[in-house]
């Protein structure tokens, strides 16, 4: 008995040592194999993207790969990381490395470029500031909008509970953040007064989750508040995922919201997959891709394809998916990160330690 | 001291893999942490530390900590006791799984938890509609996870010393008179103390630290239910380095004074029972 | 026998209260894990789990396991021994930081190998030239899950040694054993039940750890996502049988290693009575 233990101990030790030893050389490989290309046949490369992106890319990679084979013949294996668009971009300047990054915004991808990893003028690199597809902030609510929320100023009521992430945290968050703040600097309201509507407006927030997905999740799943402010994305997923329980609001005003792309070039020239890198992001511009992200719910960038997917009646109230897929509400009043002077600007004002955010907080 | 030779071999061996193994792992790596937040200087530093949000961070994690582990305390002396004097049906299943909160990811549990306690979840609802109690997303909420992941220690810590309190001496108290109370307190309890203070430690030192399963359950809400491992995050995510090593160096310090509280306890327990021996 | 009364309502109210309180914190969850695991049927069950990346993310988890759990005896059985059967300066010391990865938070635990092996950390360079990646590889993880289970098998070992004493191991070196003897005949027999717990334990941790390896993980699909990682990704992709399918995998080897452990356990209480 005492033997056999022993014995069995012994072997799990060994094992595990070559097992240990082996995967130590196999990760280095890996890293090799990633630069030779194996002779130009396989390529791998990594897309650091954000939370939202999950089925976007799922779809987009599988059209990449099969375009670039027909194009150049090599097979391309694309491998995604999806996380907090924060996150993301920190555990790439952290060493995490990834060949292209496409994040929720332009501040996220400069804090890799901040790390030294991506050259500068990223925004200028591909079209419409390296904004392949956009977005914008609408509200989801329950089915038959019990409590009618119809804007933004409905979501300051004192019977209304809202779910939005922490912008600390979340990309998303920090855009509906913003376009809340739109909302009541087009009332009319002075600054202070701007600040006051905002912290009503965070302190009638349920849950305050740390990423877009978990807050989707708090409100969907798990039922909590009333009203859910959300990527438009999201909430198209959430009326295509549970038909007839949700409803979309657009509110009357809103915020462009421009996700960035951006190769990673420090580690795509370590790879060599600075040409597949460059490729793989600017074929997102593609008639082909763009349908893709138009199905997806992002709105296009190519102005033939956008407008392929307006909605006729551009109704305020969406409570399914049409069926003619035309789903952009063209209508809704949009602005943009400009408008707040720039993410470097906007961060801090609005986000840093002590700045506005913050101070909704204090007592 | 050292004229006493080492008789058994293999000291430097020992010695030397021990000490290896611990650098690489664990000194190492933690001496970062103290090398990082050094980049501040000390004003900087306890400011950093002592904003009113870090602050209420640490008092959310600590109450709720030490809520659970107190209840973990009673429930665990209660299984411990179970399991070590009766004979019942289902016993060794209930010993077999007392491991399993260590074993379930900590976000699985968080995941579970919180489906079945918010206010449409199978035991959540029951008490909203009946007492009006929310129990997801609020600090009762924290505290349940915790109890989860906190349960373990304080069983397997007083467990075996329990076993091994001699039966006879309980029977000799019996025969003198007292009666079962008195028994417990005055023979058992004492015995027990220091396992009991250790599996306290323990799941109180594991609690304050506990993420995966407590983000789930918390809500998150600054001042409310924002645990102090969530602000590390947060601050991390802020590209604060600094600020997120400072608040996981404070929270390393509590960790040490715990452990160092618990050896300081024991120490003192062990001598006092042994002293009235 | 027993001599004592004993007190038959105090002993049926603590069973139940344990019962219910095992019952609603243990047993609920898992129920709750299998009915949501099942609900849209065994087919789509079977599908979730033998998905590709479900497989490869599950096989990630058991290495890491593995090797943590190798790592971690061989370290623990040389500190128990060490620790117990030597006297020298700084032994509380020693003692106190073997004890320290249980108290930290598994984020900062997370944290502190970023700080050492990331970019800005003056290692990275050395290590780059190398081309050796720690963090964000599968490495880190497995620094990761040693670190969180580090003192779980020399905690279980040194109060069995200490209890035990150093006489019989001197009496051996005495009649001239060398230390591998002297571990295997002497003392190896006597903390066998205490290393074989500190395996289990140490198993059924490493396979769950989740706080410290995401942290380190990168999230890398097919590559660096651990199972605990891989059930995140699929609950926050609204796939939530999924989620609680590959939960399940969780449950399971959460229960045959507990369950193996009571099995051998059982032989060994029969071997002792048989001796006896």
């Amino acid at each position: 008995m005492k033997k056999r233990i022993l014995s069995i101990l012994l072997i799990a030790a060994i094992g595990a040592s070559i097992l240990g030893c082996g995967n130590s050389k196999s990760s280095t490989n890996d890293i090799s194999a990633k630069a030779e290309g194996e002779g130009g046949k396989t390529i791998e490369l990594t897309n650091v993207s954000y939370d939202p992106t999950r089925e976007l890319y799922a779809a987009y990679n599988e059209l990449f790969e099969k375009h670039y084979k027909e194009e150049f013949g090599d097979t391309v294996e694309v491998t995604q990381s999806h996380g907090g668009s924060g996150k993301q971009a920190l555990e790439v300047a952290n060493g995490l490395e990834a060949d292209v990054v496409t994040l929720a915004l332009e501040g996220d991808v400069q804090v890799v470029a901040d790390a030294g990893l991506i050259d500068d003028g990223f925004t200028s690199e591909f079209d419409l500031d390296s904004s392949p597809y956009t977005s914008t902030i609408v509200f989801l609510v329950r089915s038959g909008n019990p409590k009618n929320i119809k804007d933004w100023n409905d979501l300051i009521r004192d019977d209304v509970g809202v779910i939005t992430p922490n912008p600390k945290t979340s990309g998303g968050a920090m855009w509906n953040y913003l376009a809340a703040w739109y909302y009541f600097e087009q009332q009319g309201q002075s600054e202070s007064d701007i600040l006051d509507s905002i912290k009503k407006l965070y302190s009638n927030v349920v849950v305050l989750d740390s990423g877009a997905r978990g807050a989707t999740t708090s409100f969907v799943e798990n039922k909590q508040g009333d009203v859910l402010i959300a990527w438009e994305n999201e909430a198209f997923l959430s009326l295509k995922e549970y038909p007839g329980e949700y409803e979309i609001v657009v509110p009357s005003v809103s915020i462009l919201c421009q996700p960035t792309v951006a190769v990673v070039d420090e580690v795509a020239k370590k790879h060599e997959t600075q040409d597949v890198a460059k490729e793989y992001l600017s074929y997102l511009y593609s008639d082909e891709a763009q349908e893709i992200e138009a199905e997806n719910f992002y709105r296009p960038s190519t102005k033939e394809i956008y407008n392929e997917y307006v909605s006729s009646e551009n109704s305020d109230t969406i409570t399914k998916i049409p069926e003619d897929g035309k789903w952009i509400n063209d209508k809704i009043t949009l602005t943009d990160i400009n408008h707040f002077g720039g993410w470097k600007k906007a961060r801090a004002t609005h986000f840093a330690d002590g700045a506005n955010f913050d101070s909704i907080y204090e007592e | 001291m050292n004229k006493k030779k080492r008789i058994i071999p293999g000291f430097g061996i020992s010695m030397g893999i021990t000490i290896s193994i611990l650098s690489i792992v664990v000194l190492i790596p933690l001496s970062s942490l103290v090398i990082f937040s050094a980049k501040l200087s000390f004003s900087e530093f306890i400011y950093t530390v002592t904003r009113p949000r870090v602050l209420s961070g640490y008092f959310v994690s600590i109450s709720t900590s030490f809520i659970a582990s107190l209840i973990n305390v009673f429930m665990g002396l209660a299984l411990a006791w179970v399991l070590v004097r009766y004979d019942f049906k289902g016993k060794r299943f209930i010993d077999g799984i007392i491991e399993l909160p260590f074993a379930l990811p900590t976000a699985v549990a968080g995941i579970s938890l919180t489906h079945l306690t918010t206010t449409n979840g199978w035991v959540g609802q029951i008490f909203y509609k009946l007492f009006g109690i929310k129990i997801a997303y609020t600090r009762i909420g924290i505290t349940i996870a915790l109890i989860f992941i906190g349960i373990p220690f304080v069983v397997r810590s007083v467990q075996p010393v329990l076993e091994k309190i001699d039966i006879k001496y309980e029977e000799a108290a019996f025969i003198l008179g007292a009666d079962s109370k008195t028994t417990f307190l005055k023979v058992i309890f004492p015995e027990i103390l220091p396992a009991i203070i250790s599996g306290f430690t323990l799941a109180f030192a594991r609690s304050i630290g506990e993420y995966g399963s407590v983000v789930f359950i918390a809500g998150n809400t600054p001042y409310e239910t924002e645990i102090a491992p969530l602000l590390i995050m947060s601050e991390l995510q802020e590209f604060d380095y600094s600020a997120a090593t400072s608040i996981a160096l404070v929270m390393l310090a509590i960790s040490v004074v715990i452990l160092s509280v618990n050896a300081l306890a024991q120490g003192i327990v062990s001598k006092r029972v042994n002293g009235k021996i | 026998m027993n001599l004592r009364k004993e007190n038959k309502a105090l002993k049926y109210f603590l069973i139940i209260i344990s019962f219910i309180f095992l019952g609603v914190f243990l047993i609920l969850p898992l129920i709750y894990i299998i009915i949501t695991a099942l609900k849209n049927g065994v087919a789509a069950y079977v599908n979730a789990i033998s998905d590709e990346y479900a497989i490869k993310a599950a096989l990630l988890t058991l290495e890491a396991t593995l090797i943590a759990v190798v790592v971690n005896t061989i370290f623990g059985v040389f500190a128990a021994w060490l620790i117990t059967k030597y006297t020298f300066r700084g032994k509380k010391i020693l003692s106190t930081f073997i004890d320290l990865p249980v108290t930290v938070s598994p984020i900062i635990a997370g944290l502190i190998y970023v700080l050492t092996f990331g970019r800005q950390s003056s290692l990275f360079p050395i290590l780059d030239s190398y081309g050796i990646q720690i963090i964000f590889a599968v490495p880190g993880i497995v620094l990761a899950t040693i670190f969180v289970t580090f003192p779980f098998i020399s905690r279980e070992l040194i109060p069995v040694l200490t209890s035990q004493g150093t006489d019989e191991e001197e009496a051996a070196a005495l009649m001239g054993a060398g230390l591998f003897k002297i571990f295997k005949k002497v003392t190896f027999p006597n903390v066998k039940w205490a290393l074989l717990y500190g395996i289990v334990l140490c198993t059924a941790r490493s396979i769950g750890e989740f706080g410290a390896v995401s942290v380190l993980s990168g999230h890398l699909r097919g590559k660096t996502n651990t199972l605990p990682l891989y059930i995140e990704l699929l609950y926050q992709g609204y796939d939530f049988t999924g989620a609680f399918a590959a939960s399940s995998i969780l449950v399971i080897f959460a229960v045959v290693v507990l369950v193996l452990r009571l099995v051998i356990e059982k032989r060994g209480e029969k071997n002792l009575d048989i001796k006896k």
